[in-house]
């Protein structure tokens, strides 16, 4: 068996949660909404109606393209895509073929770098549901702002693959421009797979479509690496094709190969002249780019000194980490503190940060204890709880527990629980 | 209170003045209708009376609107069978700022169907008849447009250019007809044929209802991305200015152009000097070009856009398509396929180009150009078959300025020996139209077209 490297590239599409369509007034939320109840002339594809670009689905495809490190193309169009599909009813798809919005990209994980080819924007398809002999068709989705990022074939194990979407999700929701929820299919993801052994990227490549989770990315690679290496053995070449994914049976199996490749005759979109920005308006599109997720660890684990496993945690949600910054600001000394007090709930999160900052502070503010009533208090609980205490001293170690909470009731939580645990056990032992 | 004959601007003076009733007017045309339509094959649909709003510049005036514009709740075919049952739920913008301003629909007029064809021959509901000659086709494709306003079964038309489909139709039944600028008259709600050349316009009696009517429908629509935001002029103050022009001609226009009508155009140039105009002869790119540019585009587009019809929707499957969309569309599937593009679509695009840049740099010498509209007269229904390509021959001197976007009106200049109208037609520059309009109308009142109009209408007079 030889030892093959994988080379694996990625294309992800992504619902942009924008309130209209992409080339219409009508609602893009679809989810659980009536069928063919979001519908217009230009989304039914109807005679005669013509598309006018969503111009913040525009922006936020140039968004996402500068949060990962793109070039911004300064010109840009829309081009038509054919082929016939039920759920497709211009009988086109409106994409971008060679002028995207976003080029040449990279993203950065720890200690590796991943290429973005392209950032692009096109519009979604309707829905189609089998039942018996019938096929319906919902085209509230059609003409839902659907964006394509496409990366370099930069990954060589499915672990890589899964870690990188992990993170483009949290970029995505950083940003704010779509939930990314896998479940509810606004993110979709397909890897293009093929092994090399000498180092150099093959000549032929698998492209499995539409996976829905990470987990189901992570199997369909592995299953194909295992597959074409099985190929390979045998001296032959897996044929350039595009294969589904089957989650019953984790297994790839194949649609068309590439002699039954569409061809999707693209040409500029006539209804949608080509589109012109200046540098002073990508500028201003770009600007309000948060401080995304791999830039907050850094700063985390560097200048806050948090543990790199605590600062992971915390950026997972662009609200929890700026909620961190919110009250890490007030405590700089304490940043790992109030890492720990988030992480593990101890202060509950919905609370506004002066809530939090007063609670920590309490937290992190030993309370001072009257040893007098201390110890009055602490004599008083002894005698009363004789049992506990026996069985304290017959080695029941909670029952120190007990103890010490019943002290602290009587301090009506005046005390240090502490110096209230080491106190009782001096009394007892006397 | 005789009717007959009355432009638009006349008609509408009489309803404001409450001297004809909106519906009595409606019935007239109707009637007219009814009485000639059989034998012309003009209308496709005929929806019944209707109050839209009771104000506007356009008061009770009822139009026959080309069936490729979407007209809610009334039928929309396009002239194809795979439409018969189309109703469309919504409304084209062109109609939609007629209906705003009070006008009508009177009915839906026959047009080569999908706008392919320059005939209205390749209708799938029969070629209408040239009121002149009902031997000989109207023109098209706006072909109903032009003969209902010829024979005077509409006061004026609503008709849409790709190519010719507005002035040679116009030409060929001796009536005035503007293509405007691409971009200056919405698309939205017209079936589309080659989407980055049509262009909506008015088919009208006089060259003031022209302008009367492209002031309505002119201007940046938020639902067409394509239409432009440069401001519309106010084109009847602009025509009935005093201006002078220095107006081109060039060789390459009249290279197989009929005889008779070479002299027409000449004699008409002889007129625009007598106006007090500048004549200059200029040289431009051979319109013959234009044909291998426009028809890769348009073929392309088309096998584009008719793609939506695909049997799951509207009712009748792609069997109902005729043999000349079925030719365009794999012509155009053909030319955009991989490794044919750049051959095709993308060198056509760059001629394109160079069209554009030979005409603004004419323009730099000259305000107008004037030119035949047609090589020939009306030709005989069923002579077309000779020639190819369903007689894109005949909208030779109209395409290049169509694929370079510009704006043209066609006037009537004179009659043939065959007593067939002879057209003239004057492109200007992008977003001039008020020039053009400027022009024809100088021309008009000099020349009052020479009765042509008049005697057009002179056989379907009233009783």
């Amino acid at each position: 068996m030889n030892s093959f490297i994988p080379f694996i590239g990625l294309e992800i599409h992504i619902e942009l949660k924008t309130k209209s369509k992409m080339f219409c007034q009508c609602s893009a939320n679809y989810f659980k909404k009536d069928p063919n109840s979001h519908v217009c002339p230009v989304c039914l594809g109807l005679p005669g109606a013509l598309p006018v670009p969503n111009k913040q689905a525009v922006e936020w495809t140039m968004l996402v393209g500068k949060a990962l490190n793109c070039t911004i193309n300064p010109t840009s169009k829309f081009d038509r895509k054919h082929y016939f599909y039920p759920d497709l009813p211009k009988g086109y798809q409106i994409s971008q073929y060679d002028e995207p919005f976003a080029i040449n990209g990279k993203v950065r994980m720890q200690n590796t770098e991943y290429g973005i080819q392209r950032v692009h924007l096109e519009e979604d398809t309707g829905k189609l549901t089998h039942s018996g002999e019938n096929t319906l068709i919902d085209f509230n989705r059609s003409g839902v702002p659907l964006m394509e990022i496409v990366t370099e074939p930069d990954f060589h194990n499915s672990e890589e693959v899964k870690k990188f979407l992990e993170e483009l999700q949290v970029i995505i929701r950083y940003v704010r421009v779509s939930d990314a929820d896998m479940e509810k299919g606004s993110m979709r993801l397909e890897p293009n797979i093929s092994l090399s052994l000498t180092g150099e990227l093959p000549e032929y490549k698998v492209e499995v479509k539409n996976i829905n989770s990470f987990k189901f990315v992570k199997q369909a690679i592995d299953y194909e690496i295992k597959r074409q290496a099985e190929i390979l053995d045998k001296g032959e070449i897996p044929p350039q094709e595009t294969r589904g994914y089957s989650e019953l049976e984790h297994a790839t199996y194949s649609q068309r190969f590439k002699e039954q490749a569409h061809d999707y005759r693209y040409f500029p979109e006539p209804d949608i002249p080509p589109m012109k920005f200046s540098p002073q308006e990508i500028g201003k599109i770009v600007e309000h780019i948060p401080e995304l997720p791999m830039v907050k660890i850094l700063r985390y684990t560097d200048k806050l000194k948090l543990k790199y496993q605590d600062a992971y945690i915390i950026t997972r949600s662009r609200m929890l980490s700026e909620y961190f910054d919110s009250i890490v600001t007030h405590l700089p000394e304490e940043a790992q503190k109030v890492a720990n007090l988030m992480i593990h709930k101890r202060i509950h999160s919905d609370l506004s940060p002066e809530e939090f900052i007063k609670k920590a502070r309490e937290i992190f503010t030993p309370i001072s204890t009257d040893m007098n009533i201390l110890s009055e208090k602490i004599n008083q609980v002894i005698h009363a709880n004789s049992k506990a205490v026996a069985d304290y001293n017959s080695g029941k170690q909670n029952a120190i527990m007990y103890l010490v909470g019943l002290v602290m009731r009587e301090m009506k939580g005046k005390a240090d629980a502490k110096t209230v645990r080491q106190e009782l056990e001096k009394a007892i032992k006397k | 209170m005789s009717i007959f004959g009355k432009s638009i601007v006349e008609l509408t003076r009489l309803v404001q003045e409450k001297k004809i009733g909106k519906r009595e007017l409606f019935e007239y045309f109707k009637k007219r209708i009814a009485k000639y339509n059989p034998n012309l094959n003009v209308f496709i649909t005929l929806p019944e009376y209707k109050e839209h709003v009771n104000y506007g510049s356009l008061l009770g005036i009822p139009l026959a609107i080309k069936d490729n514009f979407c007209t809610k709740n009334i039928r929309t075919t396009a002239s194809s069978k795979v439409l018969d049952d189309f109703i469309p739920p919504y409304e084209s913008t062109v109609t939609q700022k007629l209906l705003n301003e009070g006008a009508g629909i009177l009915g839906k007029t026959n047009m080569d169907a999908w706008a392919h064809g320059n005939s209205t021959e390749t209708s799938d509901y029969g070629p209408t008849r040239n009121p002149w000659n009902i031997n000989r086709s109207p023109g098209g494709s706006s072909g109903g447009s032009a003969a209902a306003v010829s024979a005077y079964l509409s006061p004026a038309a609503i008709g849409s250019e790709t190519a010719g489909s507005i002035r040679q139709p116009a030409s060929w039944c001796g009536i005035v007809g503007i293509k405007p600028t691409y971009g200056r008259v919405s698309r939205y709600g017209v079936v589309a044929m080659g989407s980055s050349l049509d262009s909506p316009g008015p088919l009208t009696l006089t060259v003031e209802d022209s302008a009367y009517i492209l002031k309505i429908l002119a201007g940046k629509d938020p639902y067409d991305a394509t239409s432009s935001p440069v401001p519309v002029q106010d084109y009847l103050s602009i025509m009935k200015q005093k201006k002078k022009f220095i107006i081109g001609f060039s060789d390459e226009y009249f290279e197989g152009v009929n005889e008779e009508i070479k002299t027409k155009i000449l004699a008409a140039l002889d007129i625009f000097r007598r106006l007090g105009h500048t004549t200059k002869k200029i040289k431009l790119i051979s319109p013959k070009y234009a044909i291998s540019v426009y028809t890769i585009i348009q073929r392309a587009e088309v096998s584009s856009n008719l793609a939506r019809y695909d049997g799951i929707r509207f009712g009748n499957d792609r069997r109902s398509f005729g043999s000349e969309a079925k030719r365009r569309l794999m012509f155009g599937a053909y030319t955009l396929s991989y490794g044919y593009y750049d051959a095709y679509y993308k060198k056509a695009q760059k001629v394109r180009t160079l069209i554009i840049e030979d005409f603004k740099r004419v323009f730099s010498e000259v305000d107008a150009i004037v030119a035949p509209t047609c090589p020939i007269t009306a030709l005989k229904l069923g002579e077309f078959k000779k020639y190819p390509f369903f007689g894109e021959i005949m909208d030779v001197l109209n395409e290049p300025g169509a694929v370079a976007g510009l704006p043209a009106i066609n006037i009537p200049v004179g009659l043939d020996s065959s007593s067939l109208p002879i057209g003239l037609q004057i492109m200007g520059r992008h977003f001039e139209e008020g020039s053009l309009l400027n022009l024809a109308h100088q021309f008009e009142k000099e020349t009052e077209f020479f009765g042509i109009i008049k005697k057009g209408l002179e056989k379907y007079k009233d009783e």
